[in-house]
């Protein structure tokens, strides 16, 4: 009787063990806009880049080439526009894929805050195109980082060791001046709201 | 001794095997003729959305869908980030309105959203961006997402409520409608309400 208590427990603890590790999430990107072609990472390291800009300091300037074809710097919005930069890792994967679709239907928010939006990623324009095509007509631009590959976001140290960059916001001011960072856990979109509130302290 | 604990491992890891196949059975989309998984929304705070509910003034604390006071729940599952949803929502809202307008549906069709992944505050910009009607529940950390098998969105579920309370999925799939009409009597005639 005692043997067969011990043999109970013992499959217990074990079952107990297996079901402790973590279930890989399912693949999926939440909207139906993407239809199957969402490559799914897994669950990845959190952060892997050191920032290499701080709050209260000048932002980095940059030159990119946006989708559209133009040639987009950040100096030209100095005295002009606050700048919202968001670096999203790469065209194309679960959680990039419903983030800026989001920041598309807010354009009055932004506006509100006399700031202008611009994506970052390291990816290619061709890919970009594709990708960005399926969230409808972005009013933002959409920057490539791609070559000198992640250049800028390696500037902003937000460039990840597998080459592409991390989930990261940044706001800039009109006098150039980086007012908030949020170097996110690159499996989390960022709340909305947070961002929001960021922008509102802008006027302060 | 080492017999035993080679049968104990086996034994464990299909216990263990079994109890996850329970656990993605239990997570995939509601079937239509089966019921709804546990759903738990909280009450809205404002009274013209419970009233719409049918849920009391009063009310408070969460509530589960087939109380609402209706012959026909119609769920959509959504998010403010799903570029299909947002090309959906005035669709939605004409469902709603054809719904609010014709004396033999209003009161017993009724229209929820749940913003999967989304925060109250996302959920409210979207209701302010389209001017949604209805009510909208967040579901900012996904748990009810994941009870309904962590569907594509946009997801829509029907769900009929019967007088003595119990409840059947008559429709569930993922997509927008076809034509807002066509939709709406697609519904009425599943549900029999008419």
């Amino acid at each position: 009787m005692k043997t067969y208590t011990k043999q109970v427990l013992l499959v217990l603890l074990m079952g107990t063990f297996i079901l402790s590790f973590p279930f890989v999430p399912t693949a999926y990107s939440l909207s139906d806009a993407y239809k199957n072609n969402i490559y799914n990472p897994g669950i990845l390291k959190p952060t892997d880049s050191t920032l290499k800009v701080k709050v209260g300091k000048t932002a980095p300037d940059f030159t990119l080439k946006a989708v559209s074809g133009e040639m987009i710097s950040l100096k030209q919005y100095r005295g002009k526009k606050n700048v919202v930069i968001s670096f999203i890792p790469a065209a194309w994967t679960p959680v990039c894929s419903d983030q800026w679709p989001g920041y598309n239907i807010v354009k009055d928010i932004f506006d509100e805050h006399d700031a202008i939006l611009l994506g970052i990623t390291v990816d290619n324009i061709p890919t970009l195109f594709s990708w960005t095509n399926q969230m409808g007509n972005l009013w933002f631009p959409v920057l490539s980082d791609f070559w000198p590959h992640g250049k800028v976001a390696q500037k902003y140290g937000v460039l990840r060791s597998d080459g592409v960059a991390e989930r990261a916001l940044f706001v800039i001011d009109k006098k150039g001046i980086i007012r908030y960072s949020d170097v996110h856990d690159i499996n989390k979109r960022p709340l909305f709201e947070d961002l929001v509130r960021a922008l509102e302290k802008l006027k302060q | 001794m080492m017999k035993k604990i080679i049968v104990c491992m086996l034994v464990a890891i299909m216990t263990a095997f079994m109890i996850m196949g329970y656990v993605s059975a239990a997570s995939s989309p509601p079937a239509a003729g089966g019921m709804l998984p546990d759903i738990k929304l909280s009450m809205p705070r404002d009274s013209a959305e419970k009233s719409y509910l049918g849920l009391g003034f009063f009310g408070f604390g969460s509530f589960k869908i087939p109380e609402i006071k209706a012959s026909l729940v119609i769920v959509e599952i959504f998010s403010m980030y799903c570029p299909y949803c947002q090309r959906e929502a005035p669709n939605v809202n004409q469902l709603y309105d054809k719904i609010e307008q014709n004396p033999a549906l209003k009161g017993k069709i009724k229209i929820i959203g749940i913003g999967a992944g989304n925060t109250s505050y996302e959920v409210g910009t979207f209701k302010k961006k389209y001017n949604v009607p209805f009510p909208l529940f967040a579901d900012g950390d996904y748990v009810i997402h994941k009870t309904v098998g962590e569907v594509r969105t946009p997801y829509f579920i029907g769900v009929k409520i019967n007088p003595d309370g119990s409840h059947q999925v008559i429709y569930s799939k993922l997509g927008g409608f076809e034509g807002v009409d066509q939709f709406l009597e697609m519904m009425i005639k599943l549900s029999g309400i008419q």
